[in-house]
């Protein structure tokens, strides 16, 4: 074991990436893990901290100091059960949570040097050695989970693990919500959330595809089969700029862009679904979230003759993960900062052929801390644009609330819950995007867990 | 879970109807509200409307016109076939209630959503004039249906082989004048749709027309279905599809709809539903 010193003479261990080059010609995967050798070498970096601050800010509590002591000793199975005790999703977690926010952000080493790379150690782990399923004895209730996305898998692992008779209930066609129709193949692969889901059916959860409940099924109906119901649907209406020339052959959500490309695989010569052909075009993405970053990279993968993301802060308030944007700009995605758009303007077709932007200065800080954008009177552009990704946010999905009115909803249409997620309904429990807005992964698994250890409080009891 | 055809029956040239098992959206199901299908293991997800539901036999009816790839596979299939998915009811059911006369409008293979809407309206008691138009006389769908529900059926078709010689706007515009209508319900082709709403304007006429954009998901997820109605954004599939068709902007539905042309022609994705 190195001493002290020595782990502080340590550099950070890279995570490999596929060169850009290569990789923005195709939907693979770009980084590509750890080997057994880097994780344990950079796993021996940890000072192993008594009180640790990463731990505080994991949003499901992972213990990240044994997680690691157990890696840097090549212990892979046992730190597998570490990670799987607290995280019931840990190769979506290691692949797409913002650690330089969380885990990473508070690390101790991160003070003065780079901090532990602890979402690619907790990757390793996850990815290495599948977690055993504990088996639990049935407690004989039955519980309902609306929704297949991160808060409702990690609800449903939690509930399985409790010996509860769980089933999961999802819209589409396929199960994983925004990890499959959202993020894309490059960044977490499906097989990986479907090896999830499978590890889930494994310890007796049920998936039902093609059931929209609210349409399908009422609520109502799910509580006479079931004994409690968490609603994890997530925040799926997409916002749109509500500027001229929005409807305009070209304009798409990144709802619907993602959605055609990453549920539908319409970059795949077999599929029907169409998109349309940017090939050599100019693309613009409105935003600087995950979801812009997501959109910007896929165009380039669809051959895209320039690709910019045009943002009205600054890159400092850029909210997407910091190695998504690095990614992107090494691929060749251009960032215009401080603009935003006008209108869109389009041909006799229809179709979208620019954009007209206002340049923007920094104000005043708004209610979310962050300086808030101001007009530059005059200081207006316009680009020319054959394909324009609007990934500006989602307001939560209304089917659901609309067709249960006796659920309190508050005032930007989200689920209004208590600490451990219940709604005002006994026994319906909700949790992640419908009650927060549009949030993180990690946040709605975080909010999927609390909700299952109120439910697990519920059914059987302290 | 798939589903399963249980019979078609061919009711005009390349226009089929299909009863598939769908326990619960028969069991769910409205007038008005449609379903998301895939027919193929890498197909896209298309809208049909559901035209007939049977909740305790467990089946649903949707009478399909082979128009593009999608839906010229689904044409092919037939009793014991599954379709790999069938999700909803989706979208919000025809406001029904007891508004006195109502004509329902149907263009095409449009009458098979125009019939649903038909039926519950006369089970609520109103006085239903059915007027259904095609091009000719083979494409004249669910006639005798219709006869069931209406008081009065006029038949148009363009080219005078059955019926009256004209567009169901002329019929509906001489209706309005013989006797009172409180309310119309056109489903049809995008030009018919916009006609009616035309005719009904200056009498001022509760006009409902049902869109027929293009549609991914049809939960409200992709915005892809959105229209322009009243000057505001609004998204066929939750907040439709059925709309003031004195609001609708048709020419933003119509140049939307044609974005898939191109593909269209190499059997890409196709608008949605009868309405062709």
């Amino acid at each position: 074991m190195p001493t002290r010193k020595e782990r502080l003479a340590m550099s950070r261990t890279a995570m490999p990436t596929r060169p850009a080059d290569e990789r923005r010609n195709d939907f693979e995967e770009v980084a590509l893990g750890f080997d057994a050798g880097a994780v344990v070498t950079e796993a021996s970096r940890c000072l192993l901290c008594r009180r640790p601050p990463c731990v505080d800010e994991c949003p499901v509590g992972v213990q990240i100091v044994d997680l690691i002591e157990h890696v840097a000793e090549g212990r892979f199975a046992e730190a597998a059960e570490i990670v799987a005790a607290d995280n019931s999703l840990p190769s979506i977690c290691g692949r797409v949570c913002p650690q330089e926010r969380q885990c990473e952000g508070a690390c101790v080493m991160g003070r003065k040097r780079d901090p532990i790379a602890i979402g690619a150690i907790e990757r390793f782990v996850a990815d290495y050695i599948p977690p055993a399923a504990p088996a639990a004895e049935t407690t004989g209730h039955k519980v309902a989970i609306v929704g297949s996305g991160p808060a409702g898998l990690a609800c449903a692992g939690d509930l399985a693990r409790a010996g509860h008779d769980v089933t999961v209930f999802e819209a589409l066609h396929e199960l994983g919500g925004v990890l499959v129709y959202g993020i894309p193949e490059f960044r977490l692969p499906k097989s990986v959330v479907a090896d999830e889901i499978g590890r889930l059916e494994a310890q007796g959860v049920a998936f039902e595809t093609d059931v929209v409940i609210g349409a399908s099924d009422s609520l109502d109906d799910l509580l006479v089969t079931h004994d409690a119901v968490f609603i994890g649907v997530g925040a799926g209406l997409p916002r749109f700029l509500n500027v001229p020339g929005e409807h305009l052959i070209g304009v798409f959500s990144a709802n619907e862009f993602l959605t055609r490309l990453n549920l539908m695989k319409a970059y795949e010569p077999d599929s029907e679904t169409p998109i349309i052909d940017i090939g050599g075009l100019p693309v613009a993405v409105f935003g600087g979230g995950n979801t812009a970053m997501d959109a910007a990279r896929s165009a380039v993968r669809l051959g895209a003759g320039s690709v910019t993301v045009f943002y009205r802060r600054s890159d400092e308030e850029l909210p997407a993960r910091r190695e998504e944007i690095e990614h992107a700009k090494e691929e060749g995605v251009v960032f215009e900062l401080l603009t935003s758009p006008l209108e869109l303007r389009g041909n006799d077709e229809g179709k979208l052929t620019s954009v007209v932007l206002q340049r923007m200065e920094l104000g005043e800080p708004d209610e979310s801390g962050r300086r808030s954008p101001v007009p530059l009177e005059g200081d207006t552009f316009e680009t020319d644009v054959s394909l324009a990704i609007v990934a500006i946010g989602n307001a939560p999905n209304p089917l659901l609330t609309n067709a249960s009115p006796d659920l309190e909803v508050g005032r930007r249409g989200t689920l209004v819950v208590d600490d451990g997620g219940a709604t005002n309904k006994t026994g319906v429990y909700a949790g992640g995007d419908i009650v927060t807005g549009g949030a993180t992964v990690i946040l709605a698994m975080g909010a999927g867990r609390r909700a299952a250890a109120a439910i697990n409080e519920y059914l059987v009891g302290a | 879970m798939s589903f399963a055809i249980l019979a078609t029956e061919p009711l005009a040239p390349q226009v089929t109807r299909f009863r598939v098992s769908a326990p619960r959206v028969a069991r769910s199901h409205r007038a008005g509200q449609f379903v998301i299908v895939r027919v193929e293991a890498n197909g896209e997800r298309i809208p049909l409307t559901v035209s007939d539901a049977d909740a305790d036999a467990g089946w649903i009816e949707l009478i399909v016109q082979a128009v593009g790839h999608t839906t010229s596979v689904m044409a092919g299939l037939g009793a014991g076939d599954e379709l790999p998915d069938v999700v909803g009811p989706l979208g919000r059911p025809t406001d029904v209630e007891a508004y006195g006369t109502v004509a329902v409008v149907g263009g095409g293979v449009g009458t098979a959503i125009a019939y649903p809407a038909a039926v519950a309206l006369a089970a609520e008691g109103n006085d239903v004039v059915a007027i259904i138009g095609a091009r000719t006389k083979e494409l004249v769908i669910l006639e005798d249906e219709m006869r069931q529900v209406a008081g009065q059926v006029i038949v148009t078709t363009d080219d005078g082989t059955k019926g009256r010689h004209g567009f169901v706007t002329d019929a509906l515009a001489d209706l309005i004048t013989e006797r009172t209508i409180d309310r119309v319900i056109a489903v049809g082709p995008i030009p018919m749709m916009r006609g009616v709403a035309e005719v009904t304007r200056p009498q001022a006429i509760p006009t409902v027309v049902s869109l027929n954009p293009i549609m991914v998901d049809g939960t409200g997820m992709c915005g892809g279905c959105r229209v322009l109605v009243g000057g505001e954004t609004r998204f066929a599939c939750v907040d439709g599809p059925e709309f003031d068709g004195h609001q609708v902007d048709f020419d933003i539905l119509d140049l939307r709809n044609r974005a898939y042309l191109e593909f269209e022609a190499c059997h890409r994705q196709e608008p949605s539903d009868a309405h062709a």
